[in-house]
């Protein structure tokens, strides 16, 4: 059995990450699931299946990140999730340069420094056009299975250029582009490039130091790895688990 | 004006109202000198000359309320000349200061959209819906605005004041006095001065007229001269808080400024301010500071979020952490530079144009740069204001020079002055939060 070192859990807008550590800050365990509505019940049930997990007998130290960080009582300490994040991907790769984060509901840009440190951070938490709010929205409108908007995306080199700056507008023209006979491959490529482009041009606004880290569910999305290599032409690493590099930041926070 | 209305004036105003007020503020001394326990553990009690501070504010509006009994009453742009205005015996009412008075009592919201119901887009400025609902709905925290018998804009601050106060002048059909500050983008330019002079020097002959009277250069003089006096006072009240623990924060400043807002050129304007620097003056000695165990300090960039005052001083101060300067409140300090009582038609022509917003945005960097290092800070909170343009343009440059000349981190929070719909609390506590953990607090 692995020690349990410190648990650090992310709660996002569109899911829960928990992550365990040992003494050598290796991640040994997380657990993914969606958030629901009443999210302190859920959160005490998942902090259980760890404790469970390791049959704990002194309840380990708890570093709670996220939106709803401050929902989780028995976190030791609060941090926000662009602290963690960078701790994170700062563990992982070793190197400073610049972070770009999509979550579900916004997304982050986070220059760090050579010792891991924060130096910058741009957010965008204004504007679903930014984030995987956008893909979401539109695979729905467009009756694609979300996981495989990326797929689709690649499986075409045409691209139907998506002029909206806006999730709900976006889903008028798609409409639109759908009735003049658009190939639904060019659609969806086109979606990516749009929130590429919006995320690459707040990216510059920290600078944009290489190499670029990626982090958060949206970046499990091949095309946005892809296009996001392509329109800033850097080395783009992408961590084993860009899910849970908030959750795991925090985990490390603990030691 | 008949005698009925004066006395009516004086009744209510001078024997009824300012009594009232002067009550209201011995009671509210007492309450604070009989030990009414101060609860804050993190923030230090408010100034003492705060009672004084809410008297003259309710002291001006009681005036205005009956103004129209007594005097001319004229509107004007929070920064327009208006020495000549007060030597003309004018009453001066201030829509943006009555704009953040409601922004302050929340009650900005439904006067703004009492202007949008008129027709008005979401997208003017914030402190112009709140101005327009007030006047549409004739409602106001204040009790009765009076009407204007003249209006006087300035660009200095923006261009929205323009179309605003073509507005206004429409609605209530008076004569509307605008000056067109050219825009200082490298050093103030000779010609442009004489421009602004021939404006203003226009401007008193339609201000005479409407008040029916010559205005008298001695007194113009004399009001310039407490004009002075009072932003020299106001500017060595804000450079205390070169002193560790800084004794005021700028939530402090943003009440304070009030009477130098509004009450320019009075007497007593200038009193209050030898009053307050006499206190802050005392805290210094004390050593006391806004925030007890001062950690950290920060400069706000543009207005402020009026109906967040208070939360955002305790959510910093429970951290630690103190605003202490603000380029807003030290635009009416910078004005002292220019001022000349012995020449002040042209020197109002050369203090209004150096008004911030009528400068470029390199000069605005240049004061935060200079703040930076008199005040010890050791970050930024540029606030973006969906409402002011002129002010939120360039910060995005302004910040990032900021991060990178003095290694300070600095964030820009996107909010409205006083449009309680354009703000955020769970996303500007974020980002707040991930700011104050740069700063290792």
């Amino acid at each position: 059995m692995f020690e349990l070192f410190g648990l650090g859990i992310d709660v996002g807008s569109t899911t829960i990450k928990i992550v365990a550590i040992n003494s050598q800050f290796e991640m040994i365990w997380h657990h993914l699931e969606p958030t629901q509505p009443q999210v302190g019940p859920q959160v005490k049930r998942i902090i259980k299946l760890a404790h469970d997990h390791f049959n704990v007998k002194n309840t380990p130290p708890l570093i709670a990140t996220g939106y709803g960080r401050r929902l989780v009582q028995d976190a030791d300490q609060h941090v926000t999730e662009i602290t963690c994040h960078a701790k994170g991907i700062f563990r992982e790769f070793h190197q400073k340069g610049t972070l770009i984060d999509i979550g579900g509901q916004d997304s982050k840009v986070i220059a760090i420094d050579s010792d891991g440190k924060v130096i910058d951070f741009v957010m965008n938490d204004k504007c679903a056009a930014g984030t995987g709010r956008f893909l979401e929205n539109t695979a729905r409108r467009l009756g694609v299975d979300i996981a495989e908007m990326g797929a689709k995306a690649l499986s075409t080199s045409d691209e139907s250029p998506i002029s909206s700056t806006c999730t709900v507008f976006a889903e008028s023209e798609i409409v639109s582009l759908i009735a003049n006979g658009v190939a639904l491959g060019a659609i969806v490529r086109g979606l990516h490039r749009s929130l590429v482009q919006r995320i690459v041009s707040m990216a510059r606004l920290v600078g944009l130091t290489a190499p670029i880290m990626l982090s958060g569910g949206v970046v499990l999305n091949p095309a946005v790895c892809e296009m996001i290599a392509e329109e800033t032409a850097e080395e783009v690493h992408l961590p084993q688990f860009p899910q849970l590099m908030g959750a795991y930041g925090a985990a490390l926070l603990t030691t | 004006m008949n005698y009925l209305n004066q006395l009516r004036y004086a009744l209510n105003v001078n024997i009824l109202g300012m009594n009232a007020l002067r009550i209201n503020r011995y009671i509210n001394q007492i309450r604070t000198q009989a030990g009414r326990k101060w609860t804050s553990e993190v923030l230090s009690p408010p100034l003492k000359i705060a009672p004084k501070t809410k008297e003259l504010i309710g002291r001006h509006y009681l005036r205005g309320n009956f103004a129209n009994l007594s005097q001319k009453v004229a509107w004007v742009t929070s920064g327009a000349p208006i020495e000549y205005l007060k030597a003309l015996g004018y009453y001066l009412y201030y829509p943006e200061n009555h704009g953040a008075v409601c922004g302050t009592l929340r009650v900005a919201e439904s006067l703004a959209c009492s202007a949008e119901e008129g027709g008005y887009s979401q997208d003017i400025c914030s402190y112009a819906r709140t101005d327009i609902g007030a006047v549409l709905s004739q409602s106001s925290p204040i009790g009765k605005i009076p009407n204007p018998d003249l209006l006087v804009a300035c660009t200095n601050i923006c261009q929205t004041v323009l179309h605003w106060y073509k507005v206004l002048a429409h609605h209530f059909d008076v004569p509307l006095i605008l000056i067109d500050a050219p825009f200082i983008y490298r050093g103030i330019r000779e010609h442009d001065i004489a421009f602004v002079k021939s404006q203003l020097e226009d401007a008193i002959v339609v201000a005479e007229q409407v008040s029916g009277r010559s205005l008298d250069h001695r007194n113009l003089s004399l009001v310039a001269q407490r004009s002075l006096q009072a932003t020299q006072l106001w500017e060595e009240i804000l450079r205390l808080n070169e002193h560790h623990p800084a004794p005021i924060s700028v939530v402090d400043q943003f009440i304070h400024m009030a009477p130098i807002v509004e009450m320019r050129g009075e007497e007593f304007t200038v009193k209050f301010y030898q009053q307050m620097l006499a206190e802050v003056k005392e805290r210094v000695r004390n050593g006391v500071g806004v925030v007890k165990g001062e950690k950290k300090r920060l400069l706000w960039d543009n207005l402020p979020i009026w109906y967040r005052l208070r939360f955002m001083a305790e959510y910093l101060g429970e951290r630690g952490v103190a605003i202490i300067a603000s380029t807003y409140t030290n635009a009416w300090a910078e004005l002292s530079n220019y001022i000349n009582p012995h020449d002040p038609i042209e020197s109002m022509a050369r203090t209004y144009m150096h008004a911030i917003l009528n400068r470029g945005t390199g000069d605005k960097l240049d004061v935060m740069k200079s703040m930076i290092k008199a005040y010890t800070l050791d970050g930024a909170i540029l606030h973006s204001d969906r409402s002011c343009k002129p002010y939120s343009v360039g910060q995005i440059d302004q910040r990032d020079r900021l991060i990178s000349d003095y290694q300070i981190p600095a964030v820009l929070i996107e909010a409205d002055h006083n449009d309680p719909r354009a703000f955020s609390e769970e996303q500007v506590i974020n980002r707040l939060d991930a700011f104050l953990e740069m700063l290792d607090v």
